[in-house]
């Protein structure tokens, strides 16, 4: 058969659905949410990160559902979120209120309160385990209460008060790029179509939602000559922060909400051509993501070039990095395009009558 | 028309990049056109000039003189700080054009004027058919008839020594002494009464540059176009033009008639750059 | 021949899916489309659990109109059964419980991804169209605000100079479907990647045309008795595709858009109405009428 539309649609997708369920049932084990979300939290922090919303119990129910698809995934949490209300803005925080449990520069080896390497995969040789083939829990609870006993003590620690940013050494130093403070009210780009020019609130937003490949991607083009970065990494945090929100009755008072696990980084760009002072970029992303906080930091600062890259040019960088966006319409091209292609193909006959054909 | 008329008047223009401050508001002679203390550029300031019908202005000066500033002005690629231009043929020379809207800054591009760039990347689309270039100007002025313009693309290709079967071909592929004739042809499409030309030969080799030269100079007698004529090269000045503007950090220092100018050049830059030529 | 499809109505969503305030502003978008025919009004799309790319925002639209009591129709292709509209209808219906048809005549929303179909619609009805590319400059610039700037300017000669180039080296400015539009003499609109076969259908047509790109987050619209002019030369007049000669093999008719069928077997090439919907209503009127006959 050539071109036409498959009818039957309806029973079409409810036996794809079967089949879906067929695949997702697949082996033997009951797959348990707590698993996921405690044993994959990296996943759980990029799905997280990309859908925009902070919760790792549907993520890990995302997963789940999806056969651990993380396009997916991101899309369930993006569609449920879509329909919640939106009862209270948060008051803002600040990285410098931040639990930390990992703080590196790579600008300068010591720094007050100093580094923190924390959990990282950097200096793990990546050989595959074999061991955790046969890994027993048992064993493992043994082990995890012996490190709490022995790391009782080494729980977060509070810097914040006794130990400044590292980049606000070289501001109290007049060594940055001076920069406008804008108070304006933050745009929500969940709730409004993207400004062009796009202000700096809506750029940040779109970042940390954006894809993690995309990001990086596009943040590795930069650095390695398709723009003109030379970053280092100022400062790298990662730890939880406390969202209050403002108590309705008393603007003076605030409920503790919950925290978030954020991974922050302020990037020394380098100087602009026509400005002294080094430029900064800045990332921040729900959960572990070294990468996709420093990409991030990268392109926040691409984009205020005015260059001929196209990580700076604002609509490339910020129009096509949404995950649901991108694969929407990259999936879309499954559809049928029977009617479109039959013009096509009229266009074409019709040269070849006509003589219009070379 | 009257030859006494000028077609184009401008008063006064002035183009600055920058706020200034109170000393190179009041002090008009600096280095380049750049304040020492506030870093303002004065691209252009204070120019005033005349263009008749059918004559050739020529505009010289060193590079950073602020010449192809003052064209782009004219040709609104570039927002004049003040000044007042009136052009004749638009509303009967009432209005200030550089007050006029975008819409009918458009217009006079694409009914008035013509505009020939020192880099062909400026005036055509490198990877459109030459036909289309062309055409675009002649769509611009509202033809919506396809096959006259194609009669006048091969016309005009004809005009300027271009095949006419290379029209299907993008100026990308020619070479630079035919990407300028595609953009000559690509001006004069809509017979504008006024032709810019912006250092059209700079880069060329000297037969190209003797040829494409001499193009324009037929042209100006056949449809008798005024032009106002920008380059560094005095040669090209003294071939070409009628009368003749030196500029210096963004002011015209002198002018008169271009014979008059080689022979007997009052300002010190004017004399160091006829004794060059000479 | 209404039918249901959803058959639970969710009480986990509300009505339609989106919150009332979402639809709200949807609506407000709407009347402003409506008020400047063939300009792109930019709306915060909402994530659907349908992807972006596949009717997201046509549906938004219909979920933003829609009432309990409104009979909807959802085509693909010109095909009610195809899987998109299927799947669309699907969502839709389980949270409104409106009814269904395949009825053009009856339904009051028709939502719609690359057909307008062929029997005429009334006052009293609403085109919904999907649309992947609002922009028909987007050929011209990829940047949003350079186009945005060319509509504003009614500056329109990039669009023309890719006609001419399309003329100039291929012989024809007709290259398929999506053939740009001039509405209400003011704005060039993308017609949505209709074929040109049904570009004048849009023109002082009786219903009122919404199109909704819900990934670009636009929306625009043709109101009722509005002129739609399909872009074309002087000297090359506006052709649409050509379906002389062709006979559906289904109901028999003609002069309508026809899917084309390559029987491998046989190496012929067979045609089929592409609107479906209105091919089944031919087939059902024949028999009808053969009954009489018979009687």
């Amino acid at each position: 058969m050539g071109y036409v539309a498959v009818t039957g649609g309806q029973e079409a997708i409810e036996a794809s659905i079967e089949l879906l369920k067929e695949y997702r049932a697949k082996g033997c084990q009951e797959l348990d949410i707590q698993v996921v979300r405690d044993r994959m939290a990296l996943l759980i922090d990029r799905i997280m990160s990309e859908a925009g919303l902070y919760a790792p119990d549907y993520a890990a129910l995302a997963l789940k559902q999806c056969e651990g698809s993380p396009e997916e995934a991101v899309f369930l949490l993006r569609a449920y979120r879509s329909t919640l209300q939106r009862n209270y803005v948060s008051k803002t925080v600040s990285g410098e209120d931040m639990h930390i449990r990992r703080r590196i520069s790579s600008a300068f080896k010591d720094i007050p309160g100093g580094q923190m390497l924390g959990a990282t995969y950097d200096y793990v040789h990546r050989l595959l385990d074999f061991s955790l083939k046969n890994e027993k829990e048992e064993e493992l609870e043994a082990w995890r209460d012996s490190f709490v006993q022995s790391h009782a003590q080494n729980e977060y620690v509070t810097l914040s008060d006794t130990a400044p940013r590292v980049l606000d050494l070289l501001r109290a130093e007049g060594l940055l790029e001076d920069v406008e403070e804008d108070t304006s009210e933050p745009c929500d780009v969940t709730m409004e179509k993207l400004p062009l020019p796009a202000p700096r609130s809506a750029i940040l937003q779109t970042l940390t939602r954006a894809d993690t490949g995309f990001v990086s991607g596009l943040a590795y083009s930069d650095i390695r000559g398709f723009g003109m970065s030379h970053p280092t990494i100022g400062e790298l945090r990662y730890g939880k922060l406390s969202i209050e929100v403002v108590y309705p009755l008393d603007e003076e008072e605030s409920w503790y909400v919950g925290d978030i696990c954020v991974t922050e980084v302020e990037g020394l760009m380098g100087e602009r051509p026509d400005k002294s002072g080094i430029g900064v970029g800045y990332g921040c992303v729900f959960g572990r993501n070294d990468t996709k906080a420093i990409a991030m930091a990268v392109l926040d600062h691409a984009l205020t070039l005015d260059i001929d890259s196209p990580t700076s040019d604002m609509e490339f960088v910020l129009l096509h990095g949404d995950c649901l966006e991108m694969n929407g319409f990259i999936s879309h091209l499954k559809l049928p395009h029977y009617v479109t292609f039959q013009s096509k193909l009229d266009s074409l006959r019709h040269r070849k009558k006509e003589g219009n054909w070379k | 028309m009257n030859k006494k008329m000028p077609i184009l008047t401008g008063r006064n223009i002035t183009v600055r990049f920058g706020e200034g401050c109170p000393y190179c508001m009041t002090h008009t002679e600096l280095e380049k056109g750049r304040c020492p203390f506030c870093h303002t550029i004065w691209a252009v300031r204070d120019v005033s000039f005349n263009l008749y019908p059918g004559e050739i202005l020529g505009i010289v000066g060193e590079s950073g003189s602020g010449k192809s500033t003052l064209l782009k002005t004219l040709y609104f690629d570039v927002p004049a700080t003040a000044g007042d231009v009136r052009l004749t043929l638009y509303h009967e020379g009432k209005d200030n054009i550089l007050h006029c809207s975008t819409q009918n800054q458009r217009y006079l591009r694409n009914h008035l004027m013509g505009m020939v760039y020192q880099n062909p990347m400026l005036g055509l689309r490198m990877d459109l058919s030459s036909g289309a270039n062309i055409a675009e100007k002649l769509i611009a002025a509202g033809n919506r008839n396809a096959g006259q313009m194609m009669k006048r693309c091969q016309g005009l290709l004809q005009h300027v020594e271009i095949p006419v079967e290379r029209m299907k071909d993008a100026p990308k592929v020619f070479s630079g002494g035919m990407q300028q004739r595609v953009q000559i042809s690509k001006a004069i499409a809509n017979n504008p009464p006024i032709l810019f030309l912006d250092e059209v030969t700079t880069g060329l080799d000297l037969s190209v540059q003797a040829k494409v030269l001499d193009l324009i100079r037929t042209i100006q007698q056949e449809l008798g176009i005024a032009m106002m004529i920008v380059s560094h090269d005095l040669a090209v000045i003294r071939m070409m033009s009628d009368r003749t503007m030196v500029m210096l950090g963004g002011r015209v220092v002198e002018e008169g008639l271009t014979d008059q100018i080689l022979e007997d050049p009052l300002h010190e830059y004017t004399q160091t750059l006829v004794s060059s030529l000479l | 021949m209404n039918q249901r499809v959803g058959e639970v109505q969710s009480t986990d969503y509300n009505f339609a899916f989106l919150d009332e305030g979402s639809k709200r502003e949807i609506r407000r978008s709407v009347l402003k489309a409506v008020a400047i025919p063939g300009y792109q009004v930019p709306f915060g799309s909402r994530e659907l659990p349908i992807g972006r790319g596949w009717g997201t925002g046509g549906i938004q639209l219909t979920m933003s109109l829609i009432g309990p009591k409104d009979v909807l129709k959802v085509i693909d292709q010109g095909n009610d059964d195809s899987v998109n509209a299927v799947s669309i209808k699907k969502l839709i219906c389980a949270t409104t419980g409106v009814e269904t048809t395949t009825d053009t005549a009856e339904a009051d929303i028709i939502q719609s991804r690359h057909r307008i179909p062929e029997e005429p619609l009334r006052e009293d009805q609403v085109l919904v169209l999907q649309v992947p590319n609002p922009e028909p400059l987007r050929g011209v610039s990829p940047h949003e605000e350079v186009t945005r700037q060319l509509h504003g300017d009614a500056e329109y000669t990039g669009i023309w100079v890719n006609l001419f180039e399309q003329l100039l080296k291929k012989g024809t400015p007709f290259r398929g479907a999506a053939h740009p539009v001039m509405a209400n003499h003011r704005y060039i609109m993308s017609p949505s990647p209709i074929p040109r076969y049904d570009n004048p259908k849009r023109n002082q047509a009786k219903c009122l045309y919404l199109l909704g790109a819900g990934r670009e987050k636009k929306i625009y619209a043709v109101p009722p008795y509005t002129d739609v002019e399909s872009l074309a030369f002087e000297d090359y007049p506006f052709r649409r595709e050509d379906m002389s000669g062709r006979k559906c093999r289904i109901c028999g008719a003609e002069n309508v858009y026809f899917d084309e069928i390559y029987d491998a077997e046989k190496g012929e090439h067979y045609y089929q109405c592409s609107d479906t919907g209105y091919c089944q209503k031919r087939r059902r009127q024949q028999e009808e009428q053969g009954e009489e006959k018979h009687e």
